[in-house]
């Protein structure tokens, strides 16, 4: 019964949270905070008991999301201009609200064993799960099995937000750019180097991230997890990295050529195990015909693959979006420092001449 | 089971993407590199495939997974345009787009908690189920998840007065995703909204006791006709002009589903696929003029009559198609959309569509003023179109697409049946099915 004070104090905060986010204009605070809001809304999804949700959101929200933000800012500004109150916008809000609450009427009541979702094929899928698919997880025999289109969709959304970022930030006039922007994140990234503490700190953590990552891709069938989460915090193992010793470090480790081909495969192997259901009689994604005379094996196995592909195309995706944004305001920075118009750095850290080491020294 | 409205859908979208993909990465030259290049139609290709999806399934998230894959590659090529301004068009185009998709998110999502299915067949079924138990008051989730998908596929859609993203999407984004998205987006978002309309929530609902067809969609298509193609008039550019004109357009379209008949919506069908084959022609042929004197000001195209006959003779047949003269697509679909509107006693509206025609006349006359009319600039440099091989595929899309219109206007028998069918086929009630059982494994229909 600590559930519903819990509940009720988490949605307090992520109603505070939600407010100042819209009131700040200083943007990194409201990148910093909409971290908060996802992980308050991961901690809501827990008492829910929808932990491989709550794992996503935490893993996505506050984790990687937060981090491509800051990248967007060190790209633009971190400061809002001042707009004016635009009345037609908070009429169309509110109406939008009023209308959500007016749909609540109706709505089934929170945990009706009786609500509509609870019969068809919700019922279904928890009634039949360990006799078709043999997953002791059923959100995952659901995701990748019986709403294996929707995976695939989903896979082929990040895909695309892989493909479309690469395509706006390498096309020639951005890269060319102006010279009028200003370039916050990377003069003042060299100091993060130049801590100890981080770089230990870093040096430690990253083996148990990655090994974590493996963990959680394999797992997924039994615990929380699965391609998604573990390709997001395969990732953000590489971000970090490259947050601590810089993007050209990482993309030592990381070659892009090969990130971009990895976008591809994982995609790929999703819709040819697909592909395969169908050379073996079954239907598209219909991983039963894989292994006729018992099902549930076909099931594990294509199940196995699909995640594969999934992690896959997720973590190079993220890794890519990285590279794009970090990869440009490196040469913009050059140049500018170069015209001599370098802003001056906001953390000042006492000069440490013998670690204002070049760009890769500090790498492992 | 695809259905038949499914089909043809996914039959003119096909065809239009197809075609426009011809004029390859024209117009963005300046912007993708080359080592980029393949990204560009890698982005093409991903829209192209969500908007088949979309028309497609039979699956109401479904719908939502594929809008995404469409819209987020769609921004993308947007914003290769060879101007900077493109960049602004994808970027309102990109938050707009975001919102509608969202609304349409919200809208499956409350839709599901109340039926607790996302199969289209069985939400039809569970919805007509909930409307007769309570005879009186509706049930107000249904209503409020209505609501939502609606103003959501209106704002992809670019209903009046959810328009404001298309004109600069359409007018900075380069020659093939212009002819594309101009053939395909807006149509196979339509055809979402047909089918949330008369199959998910059930026509005899949402026409008979929501109103929705005649004191919503009526009134802001008729505004739509109007102001869509009045705008039309004032542009400075082709693109541009062919952009508000594609918002006269659309008023068109959802005008036909208003009246909420059978013959309404085959009017609908084929006027999707008349506008998708014309428009998807006409921004060709703009890319041809580009290709040829450089620029699409309408200033510009003065003596293109002589300087480019065929290309200019292609788009006044482009432009007899939008305003609908006998002979072209436009009219068929025209004709069916009035004689929808006299079946269901809509006399003033039917007068309005004529008298909206009217001002596509001025659009289209304007430009053939200029191009006929008008002495070319003497210092003009020649016109060195129509050599390389990329300028003759160009050519043979806009032919084959602007000859597509011709052959369906002038013996439009099959086509017109093919829609009535399929407009009937929406229109069965949902079969009984008592329990929707997934298959065994693997996604199910």
């Amino acid at each position: 019964m600590i559930e519903l004070p819990l509940e009720a104090v988490l949605f307090v905060f992520l109603l505070i949270v939600g407010i100042v986010v819209g009131r700040l204009r200083n943007l990194f605070g409201a990148a910093m905070l909409t971290g908060i809001f996802s992980f308050l809304s991961a901690g809501l999804f827990t008492l829910m008991t929808a932990v491989d949700v709550a794992f996503t959101e935490a893993a996505v929200g506050a984790g990687i999301s937060t981090v491509l933000f800051l990248a967007t800012l060190a790209l633009t500004d971190d400061t809002e201009k001042p707009s004016e109150r635009s009345w037609l916008a908070i009429g169309v809000v509110t109406l939008t609200a009023i209308a959500l609450f007016f749909g609540l009427f109706d709505m089934p009541g929170y945990g009706d064993p009786d609500a509509p979702i609870h019969g068809g094929v919700g019922k279904h899928y928890l009634e039949h799960s360990w006799a078709e698919i043999g997953l002791p997880n059923v959100v995952t025999s659901v995701l990748a099995s019986y709403r294996g289109y929707d995976t695939f969709g989903e896979l082929a959304v990040v895909f695309t937000a892989g493909i479309g970022v690469t395509l706006l930030l390498r096309s020639k006039s951005a890269q060319m750019g102006d010279d009028k922007a200003p370039i916050p994140f990377r003069s003042r990234a060299p100091y993060v180097r130049e801590m100890p503490i981080v770089r230990a700190v870093a040096k430690v953590m990253l083996p148990f991230i990655l090994l974590f990552a493996l963990y959680v891709q394999a797992h997924g069938d039994f615990g929380p997890g699965g391609g998604f989460q573990a390709g997001v915090v395969f990732a953000a193992g590489f971000v970090l990295y490259g947050l601590v010793w810089g993007p050209r470090a990482l993309q030592r480790v990381a070659r892009e050529r090969f990130l971009e081909t990895g976008m591809a495969v994982g995609l790929l192997m999703y819709g040819g195990v697909g592909v395969a259901a169908l050379f073996m009689g079954g239907t598209f994604l219909d991983y039963s015909a894989f292994t006729p005379e018992h099902p549930q094996h076909g099931q594990h196995w294509g199940i196995f693959l699909v995640e594969l592909g999934v992690g896959l195309t997720v973590s190079a995706v993220m890794l890519v979006i990285y590279f794009v944004f970090t990869a440009r305001p490196r040469s913009r920075a050059e140049r500018n420092r170069q015209a001599g118009s370098i802003h001056p750095p906001r953390l000042t850290l006492p000069e440490v001449p013998e670690l204002r080491a070049s760009d890769d020294e500090g790498a492992p | 089971m695809v259905s038949q409205a499914s089909a043809f859908v996914v039959g003119v979208v096909s065809t239009v993407a197809f075609f426009a993909l011809f004029l390859g990465s024209r117009e963005t030259r300046h912007e993708v590199t080359d080592d980029q290049e393949h990204l560009f139609y890698a982005a093409y290709l991903l829209c192209l495939a969500g908007l088949l999806g979309m028309a497609i399934t039979g699956d109401a998230f479904n719908v939502f997974v594929f809008l995404e894959i469409s819209s987020l590659s769609s921004y993308a090529l947007v914003a290769m345009g060879n101007r900077r301004r493109a960049f602004s068009a994808a970027f309102n185009y990109l938050i707009l787009g975001t919102i509608g998709g969202t609304f349409v998110l919200i809208g499956i999502g409350l839709l599901y908690q109340v039926t607790g299915t996302l199969n289209a067949q069985d939400i039809a079924q569970r919805v007509q189920t909930l409307e007769n138990v309570a005879h009186d008051t509706h049930n107000r989730t249904l209503l409020v998840a209505f609501a939502f998908m609606v103003v959501g596929l209106g704002l992809k859609l670019a209903v009046f007065p959810l328009h404001q993203w298309l004109p600069g999407a359409y007018a900075e984004a380069p020659a093939a995703v212009s002819a594309f998205l101009a053939g395909t987006a807006t149509k196979v978002i339509y055809f979402q909204l047909l089918r949330t309309t008369v199959v998910f929530f059930g026509a005899a609902h949402v026409f008979g006791a929501l109103r929705f067809g005649s004191h919503v969609l009526m009134p802001l298509s008729v505004v739509g006709m109007f102001v869509g193609s009045l705008a039309a008039v004032y542009q400075p550019t082709l693109k541009r002009m062919l952009a508000y004109s594609s918002v006269g357009q659309v008023g068109y379209l959802t005008l036909a589903l208003s009246f909420g008949t059978e013959e309404g919506v085959t009017a609908g069908l084929l006027h999707l696929g008349a506008h998708a084959l014309t428009k998807a022609g006409l921004f060709v042929v703009v890319a041809v003029i580009v290709a040829g004197i450089g620029s699409n000001r309408i200033g510009a195209l003065a003596g293109l009559g002589k300087r480019m006959p065929l290309t200019a003779f292609a788009f006044v047949l482009g432009g007899v198609g939008l305003i609908g003269v006998p002979g072209t697509a436009g009219f068929i679909s025209k004709w069916a959309l009035l004689q929808a509107a006299f079946d269901s006693e809509h006399y003033v509206v039917a007068g309005l569509v004529l008298l909206s025609s009217l001002v596509a006349v001025v659009y289209v006359w304007r430009i053939v003023e200029v191009m006929y009319f008008r002495a070319p600039d003497p210092d003009a440099a020649p016109i060195t179109f129509g050599r390389t091989v990329e300028d003759k595929l160009a050519i043979t899309a806009a032919v084959v697409l602007l000859g597509a219109t011709l052959v369906f206007g002038l013996f439009p028998a099959q086509v017109h049946e093919l829609a009535a069918d399929a407009a009937h086929q929406l229109f069965l009630e949902p079969e009984a099915v008592v329990s929707p059982l997934p298959v065994h494994g693997g996604a199910h229909r």
